[in-house]
């Protein structure tokens, strides 16, 4: 074959003495904001918990609360100390794996976000920053700053969904639906799970999750078969994992990163209502549908 | 030694329907009898064990992250190709099938794409039958729009996060069958360990991430879905946990590792602010249908933009270079992923990189706004420069967006058969996990494709066929191959647990990163890549005598779960070296600087790299042995891609 | 009949009895207050105390009231259900107090409430009860010439201890004798302590209602981009303002006029 170097110049990534990983120096910090950090430790969710204070030195206002804590983590390990848990994933404020109470508020003081998409940019340098688990009976912590949400799964899988089997189904085009329908149900599709609402709400209530869900599917016309069984299912549900009540104080929507509407928990009770009072729909049954 | 695809003989437009026909098939009461076992739950494990569990078999599902919901697919932004051809332009199974072929520059195979752009269109009823809330038009049909690399609107989308809504679909069909008891769900659950048993996959070996708890499961047959390995850059646009590991441990075991040198660089993501960063995020490639990408002509007008003594704005119009307007009139700011990358890595390597760290190029969208207006401009891109706003707290509508390449998706992965089998038996890989469909470059939409095609509709009539074969006896969990994978499992967490030494582990993940990025990233050559092996070698020395893992096994450890991670990744970017060492062309994504046309674009070698490379571990520190399988071309004609 | 139970044993069932019977609570207020604004009436309280014994014995009226009273005993012991029931889903909770913007009322929803039920016991003890259990109200005889409409007002001192009323009308004069409630009334506002004390649930109502009312038809989920702005408008301005607004301009006109 021949090696053929036509328009391209590739002088710099042919001088391969630039990187040394040896002594290259990872730790230079472009940032000098100081902050100090009340953090809740705890070492499962047997153990009492406590805040432990730390300092985060040299952070960067680029950096992402996340890369924050990081950063704080890395000296901690150096030191031989445990690094601070915390969930978190895909970083960009979709997976909803994230959560931390910061400073009195999910996800941080701004609106519409995830913590992994806040930066320290919000922060002003010496501050305190408090940051707590979510807070309810139905999210015990287990460990540090992350909390088992699994109530929220068992939940869906009591009846949030469509039960249709792979394959056999009808053109995809043959079921229209009214853009503004489509829309509406993708608003309500569009929550992440991450428990936000659940935190924020003085009554560790779940309706602003369970409602965006049952709304989604109560909303399309492919949802309607299931739409008096689902909601009974995912009620009955939610109560057993024991959160607390809807009081429509309307903090779930406030703090919510994807902004899902309060809206979404007057279409549940409404079909709740509906299906419990004047419709022959059961919920599903424990061992099936 | 030569691999057998088994693609079903015929014509390429019959090949899928006979081979349905020819598969056995499993009794249905018979099928309870079956336990499979899936990793992952992104697009393709969801839906394999939703689907495998509606059959009747008996599913246990697992994911590291706390809820299946949260796998990373979930982040896919652009949309879902489907061979729908409702806009009456043109578009037909072949044509997608051909589009796919041509976009992955001709390394894939013609049956399984054909395949795979067959089944595109069963993906979309599916998904609109579970209530997943697709774009519609005023007429209450679906709509469509474009993407990069195809001439016809076959993509359908959710908005920006097509990906969540199908994630979700898939979620909700899995959620079902652990409500019917027909799927166990085991969360915060790693995979460690393959077990194989007299050459075939019988189960697997896991660490529950909340206790520690080493636990072995049994099966009679194991499907890893565990996505790609672009994290072996460090930094990608992949989620912070996505990792190798599963995949990696099964190549360890015997199974094949085909092309893991195909690497996808998206162009436009958010620039890197410093040392701290720990993901990039990307922003959908749909701004080039607007923007204009150029960087300062001069060293000297960037460097003065990179000490901010001049604005963006302020650079003169002559001062601009428009490179990808000026190097291919005719397809623009347009061109394909991998070229768009490759020019901006220029102009940063001769100096004329913008922004702070200087690794940056301009994305200017003031010409669009002086056309169309902010308010067009908002209503079409609106999400996008709140992101880009959010994380640079740059305002995109007063300054150019910096933008600069990152690592998005890796086309390499496990070598599959076309039934998605490894070349263990019972041991299968489905979705971004295997290697399968894209050739050396993937088109825009063909991820969420792909990963739910496997699922929902290949791995369904495939492994039935195996399954039948071995027969329903359950198998032996007694069996010593158990003890010894979990006992292995234990050794490999107490050396890790053992490095207490003075270097975190996040630093070698960061330097790994570095070597790769920097010498089998977007553009390699033999020099370089020859001087990375022997750094990822000395890495890895380093890694085992002076990294620190903090904690016990016993108790959630996330130091732990990341040593075990990086480990598999240092070894793993040894073999992608080495791969892209041997294959002396370019194509799609995999860049050789010393074989490309006149034009600088990727010049493919068909007569001696027309297959595909699939890797043999040999044990600990034996070079890895390549096996090939030959690619045929039945349908399909080799060109040159070009897009002057 | 088990299944109206869980029905009303779900969180949501619980909601239910609060919104139904807050609304039911929301018209009596109405009423209410439709009839006490006879206080402002200059007729030596003539239309009042008819008023207080037209409610006190007419029977359907008396079924109605009885239903309040336990509209108001259900809603209050629900709320404790309730409450208890949010505690217990938070069991640890914040250190740092919660700065989001949920509007003030609705996050203090049980100490309104509390606020709300001492001020009702207080009020149906001194007016409720006294009228219809308690012999200290003496009774007024109002004669009124049906021709010339001219009144006259004197005290009244049954023969019989359970005389009630009555209405006679002799020689084109009407006369009518009933309990003075209106004298207990003018006697309770001269005293301040207790006119602060009802402009003080007053205000109590008015944030518990400017939350509650459309609270109720959100928990109901009569939601809609139409009707919605209406019933906050309606729960905003009737419930939280002029009801509240009548209610307390009494204790403070009557106070006045006691100081003269």
């Amino acid at each position: 074959m021949q090696a053929v170097s036509g328009g391209y110049n590739y002088k710099k990534i042919t001088d391969y003495t630039t990187y040394n990983p040896v002594t290259h120096n990872s730790k230079n910090m472009s940032g000098n904001m100081n902050l100090t950090l009340k953090v809740w430790r705890q070492k499962n969710s047997q153990a009492a918990g406590k805040f432990v204070t730390y300092k985060a030195e040299g952070i960067s206002p680029d950096m992402s609360f996340l890369e924050m804590l990081d950063v704080v983590n890395e000296s901690l390990t150096l030191k031989g100390d445990e690094p601070i848990h915390f969930d978190h994933d895909c970083r960009e404020g979709i997976c909803g794996m994230c959560s931390l109470y910061i400073n009195g508020r999910p996800h941080g003081p701004k609106k519409a976000i995830t913590t992994c998409q806040l930066h320290m940019r919000s922060f002003s340098d010496g501050e305190t920053i408090t940051i707590e688990p979510w807070r309810s009976a139905a999210f015990p912590v287990v460990k540090d700053l992350a909390t088992d949400r699994s109530a929220f799964d068992r939940i869906q899988q009591a009846g949030g969904y469509i039960s249709v089997n792979t394959g056999g189904v009808p053109d995809a085009n043959e079921i229209p639906i009214p853009k503004v329908i489509a829309d509406e149900a993708f608003n309500s599709a569009t929550c992440i799970g991450c428990g936000a609402c659940v935190a924020a709400c003085k009554n560790a209530s779940a309706m602003l999750f369970v409602s965006a869900k049952v709304s989604q599917l109560g909303m399309l016309p492919q949802g309607q078969p299931e739409r008096y069984s689902r909601v009974q299912s995912m009620v009955a549900q939610m109560d057993a994992e024991g959160f607390g009540n809807c009081t429509n104080t309307g903090a779930c929507e406030a703090e919510c990163p994807k902004e899902i509407t309060l809206t979404n928990i007057s279409r549940m009770n409404n079909d709740y209502f509906s299906a419990k009072l004047f419709r022959e729909e059961h919920a599903h049954d424990q061992n099936g549908d | 030694m030569s691999l057998d695809a088994k693609i079903p003989q015929g014509p390429l437009a019959e090949k899928w329907s006979k081979h349905k026909f020819n598969l056995k098939l499993v009794n249905p009461a018979n099928k309870r009898k079956y336990d499979i076992i899936v990793v992952g739950t992104g697009l393709a494990g969801a839906s394999a064990a939703a689907s495998l569990a509606e059959l009747g078999y008996n599913v246990k599902s697992f994911c590291f992250q706390d809820s299946p919901r949260r796998a990373h697919s979930i982040a896919a932004q652009g949309g879902i190709n489907a061979a729908k051809n409702y806009r009456n332009d043109g578009d037909s199974v072949y044509r997608l099938f051909y589009d796919t072929i041509k976009g992955g520059d001709y390394r894939s195979r013609e049956g399984n794409v054909y395949r795979l752009a067959e089944v595109s269109v069963n993906i979309i009823d599916q998904c609109v039958a579970q209530g997943v809330p697709f774009a519609r038009e005023y007429g209450g049909l679906l709509d469509n729009r474009s993407f990069g690399g195809a001439q016809v609107s076959r993509t359908f989308y959710a908005r920006g996060q097509t990906g969540q809504q199908l994630l979700l679909g898939a979620y909700s069909a899995l959620n079902r069958q652990i409500h019917l008891g027909k799927v166990k769900m085991y969360t915060r659950t790693e995979m460690l360990d393959l077990v194989v048993i007299d050459g075939q996959a019988k189960g697997i070996v896991t660490r529950n991430l909340k206790t520690g708890e080493i636990d072995t499961h049994e099966g009679h047959a194991v499907l890893l879905c565990t996505g790609g390995y672009g994290n072996v850059f460090y930094l990608s646009t992949n989620a912070i946990g996505s990792n190798v590991t599963a995949a990696w441990r099964a190549h360890k075991r015997g199974a094949f590792f085909a092309n893991p040198c195909y690497t996808q660089i998206h162009p436009t993501c958010i620039p890197v602010t410093g040392d701290h960063q720990s993901k990039l995020t990307l922003m959908s490639e749909s701004l080039r249908n607007d923007g204009r990408v150029w960087a300062p002509k001069t060293v000297e007008t960037a460097e003065k933009l990179r000490k901010k003594q001049i604005s963006a704005a302020e650079v003169k119009e002559e001062d601009r270079d428009y490179f990808l307007e000026r190097k291919y009139p005719s397809f623009g700011n347009l061109v394909p992923r991998d070229v768009a990358s490759r020019n901006a890595k220029e102009m940063v390597d001769e100096g004329r990189g913008v922004g702070g760290s200087g690794f940056a190029v301009f994305l200017d969208f003031a010409d669009a706004i002086k056309r169309l207006g902010e308010d067009t401009v908002r209503a079409k891109y609106g999400n996008l420069f709140d992101m880009y706003y959010q994380i640079t707290d740059e305002n995109p509508y007063k300054q150019p967006m910096r933008i600069y390449p990152a690592v998005h998706y890796t086309m390499g992965g496990l070598w599959v058969d076309y039934n998605l089998s490894t070349n263990v038996p019972g041991l299968y890989a489905l979705g971004e996990c295997n290697f399968s469909d894209h050739g050396a470059n993937r088109l825009g939409a063909s991820a969420l494709m792909q990963g739910l095609a496997d699922g929902y509709f290949v791995i369904p009539y495939t492994l039935g066929d195996y399954l039948a074969t071995i027969g329903p006896k359950p198998v032996d969990k007694n069996h010593q191959a158990f003890e010894q994978a979990k006992q292995d499992a234990i050794a490999h967490i107490n050396k890790l647990l053992a490095l207490k030494g003075t270097k975190t582990v996040s630093e070698y993940h960061r330097d790994l990163g570095h070597i790769m990025w920097e010498y089998c990233g977007m553009a390699r050559t033999e020099e370089g890549l020859t001087k990375a092996k022997g750094l990822i070698q000395q890495l890895k020395a380093d890694f085992w005598t002076n990294a620190i893992v903090t904690g016990e096994n016993e108790e959630i450890n996330a130091a732990l779960e990341r040593a075990g991670r990086v480990a598999d990744f240092i070894e793993l970017g040894e073999l992608m070296v080495t791969d892209a060492l041997m294959r002396r062309e370019s194509c799609g994504g995999h860049f050789r600087l010393e074989s490309q046309t006149p034009e600088g674009e990727a010049l493919r070698n068909d007569d001696e790299f027309a297959f595909v490379a699939a890797w043999e571990y040999k044990g600990e520190n034996q070079p890895e042995q390549l096996n090939k399988e030959e690619l045929v071309f039945e349908n399909v004609k080799l060109t040159q891609r070009s897009y002057k | 009949m088990s299944e109206f139970k869980q029905t009303f044993n779900s969180s949501l069932g619980k909601k239910l009895i609060m919104a139904l019977t807050g609304l039911f609570l929301c018209t009596f207020l109405i009423v209410h207050l439709g009839g006490n604004l006879l206080l402002f009436k200059n007729d030596d309280g003539y239309s009042f105390n008819a008023y207080a014994n037209f409610l006190t014995h007419f029977p359907p009226i008396e079924v109605i009231a009885y239903l309040l009273y336990l509209c108001i005993l259900v809603h209050t012991i629900y709320a404790i259900i309730l409450t208890t029931r949010n505690r217990r889903a938070r069991p640890v909770g914040y250190a740092v107090q919660t700065k989001s913007p949920a509007s003030w009322s609705s996050k203090n929803m049980g100490i309104l409430g509390a606020i709300l039920f001492l001020f009702i016991v207080i009020h149906m003890g001194d007016f409720w009860f006294t009228y219809k259990y308690n012999n200290i109200l003496g009774f007024k005889e109002y004669r009124t010439n049906l021709v010339t409409g001219e009144r006259t007002v004197t005290d009244f001192k049954p023969e019989y201890a359970d005389f009630e009323n009555s209405v006679a009308t002799e020689n084109n004069v009407e006369i009518v004798r009933v309990k003075d409630l209106h004298a207990r009334v003018a006697f309770s506002f001269s005293h301040l302590w207790y006119v602060i004390f009802y402009v003080i649930a007053m205000g109590a109502v008015a944030f518990h209602l400017l939350h509650g009312f459309q609270s109720a038809f959100r928990t109901l989920g009569w939601v809609h981009r139409r009707y919605t702005p209406i019933v906050y408008f309606i729960g905003t301005w009737l419930f939280a303002v002029i009801i509240p607004l009548g209610f307390a301009a009494m204790p403070v006109v009557y106070f006045i006029q006691s100081l003269k």
